[in-house]
């Protein structure tokens, strides 16, 4: 039988103390445990990235990290962006821009851009591809992806 | 994903203990980019999985001790390329770290972990053994100390005996000025698995070391001491007679769905003589 392990995280600002399974992802706790279906599985083995979350501040696969390695940590999901109702910049952007389509990926997307411009918040349009290359767009709404992550970046130097 | 119980030891002596009794029913995790994969389409069925990310013995980063750069069991690839030690000494290894995977993966996947899994296509592996690494392996006798070159066996199979693991990876301080470069080939630009993986170092000396993956069962090492590859006077026939001696074990399998024979030993060509300009003009701007 699985020995449950308890474990305790900080998700989108709030804390949780869960019991485990020691070979549940962190992918299917979110989902399937706290009903954070944001963040989405496709590929399952780390290529296509719909699944990515911030663990400590860095992005991860969360189809690649079992939920009792993230025992301690602070995650953030996409439904963590928004606050209070208000949408992050960077959903705003991808709505002005008409960067979803089939909507699959943008989580994953929104995440990836959130790591993006914490670690470099000015990336020319290579970077971009560069950071985000772990994010595949089945529509291939690529450009417009980009278009509005840059769009954010170019907004904050504005504010300066 | 088939059951198995989670073991997360405070020290190497727990881990080691542990691995001991328990050594064939286990395997070690660390950055997981491998290893989940691998439970999660029931390729492994370990009873226990061991995870080492909560060992401070095992957290040492990277730092410089006599002479010797260590980088320990837990860190990642992006830890690695924003290192300013490693950007100093061995530019080369952060050329590989930086096309392994993509974002996501290199802020998981550990530099220890992708010499362990011993995948001939592993990005790391060229540079490490262009540079000299050592491999610190910890077991339930004394630690040893294993070159880099005699760790690989084959595809998957390390010479780790039962119950050891890596603590870290050592890297000597070039004593040398040198100057060296790494260079893939890939089916698509962005993350995928190398089709051939090169590194070129070439030392003031006119030495030049050669290592090459994903052409056989294990990376390559070749060293050559005549000069020819380095010195500007001497002809393209020349040099590509040396090359052509230095990629002589190169044995690509025919059952690799990445790439024919023929391909990759073409492109171990192209790769050789794009790694060896890199590897030149990086000497001449002051060794890195």
């Amino acid at each position: 039988m699985e020995k449950l392990v308890p474990i305790e995280m900080n998700i989108n600002y709030q804390h949780y103390r869960l019991n485990v399974s020691p070979i549940k992802r962190l992918l299917d706790v979110l989902r399937e445990d706290l009903d954070l279906i944001g963040t989405k599985e496709c590929c399952g083995i780390g290529e296509c990235g719909a699944c990515t979350v911030l663990v400590n501040g860095r992005a991860i696969n969360s189809c690649l990290m079992l939920a009792v390695e993230a025992d301690g940590a602070d995650i953030l999901t996409a439904e963590g962006l928004s606050n209070n109702g208000r949408l992050d910049s960077l959903q705003e952007a991808f709505l002005e821009k008409g960067a979803v389509q089939c909507g699959f990926c943008i989580p994953g997307q929104l995440i990836a851009a959130k790591y993006l411009l914490t670690q470099n918040p000015h990336p020319t349009r290579q970077e971009v591809e560069e950071g985000m290359a772990g994010n595949l767009c089945r529509c291939g709404g690529y450009e417009r992806i980009i278009d509005a992550v840059i769009s954010v970046a170019e907004k904050g130097e504005k504010q300066k | 994903m088939h059951d198995f119980e989670y073991i997360r030891p405070k020290t190497i002596d727990e881990a080691v203990s542990f691995l001991d009794v328990h050594g064939p029913d286990a395997r070690i995790l660390a950055g997981g980019t491998d290893l989940l994969i691998q439970l999660r389409n029931n390729d492994i069925q370990p009873s226990f999985v061991l995870d080492l990310k909560n060992i401070p013995e095992l957290q040492t980063g990277i730092q410089m001790k006599n002479g010797f750069v260590s980088i320990g069991a837990t860190v990642t690839m992006s830890e690695l390329i924003m290192n300013p030690l490693i950007d100093r000494y061995f530019p080369a290894l952060i050329d590989a770290a930086e096309v392994v995977g993509s974002v996501q993966i290199r802020n998981r996947a550990t530099l220890v972990g992708n010499i362990c899994n011993a995948s001939p296509a592993a990005d790391s592996a060229p540079p490490l053994l262009v540079y000299g690494a050592e491999v610190i392996a910890v077991g339930s006798k004394e630690a040893r100390h294993i070159p880099l070159n005699d760790f690989f066996v084959r595809s998957g199979v390390t010479i780790l005996q039962k119950g050891e693991f890596v603590a870290s990876i050592e890297l000597p301080v070039p004593r040398k000025k040198m100057g060296a470069a790494h260079v893939r080939r890939t089916r698509r630009r962005g993350h995928d698995l190398a089709s051939v993986t090169l590194c070129c170092g070439v030392e003031e000396t006119g030495t030049v070391r050669l290592c090459y993956g994903s052409v056989g069962p294990r990376p390559i090492l070749v060293v050559d001491e005549s000069g020819v590859l380095a010195d500007e006077r001497a002809s393209e026939e020349a040099k590509a007679a040396i090359f052509e001696s230095m990629f002589a074990q190169a044995s690509p399998s025919k059952k690799s769905m990445r790439a024919s024979p023929a391909y990759r030993l073409a492109m171990l060509r192209v790769l050789g003589r794009q790694a060896l300009k890199l590897a030149l003009e990086r000497l001449h701007e002051g060794g890195k």
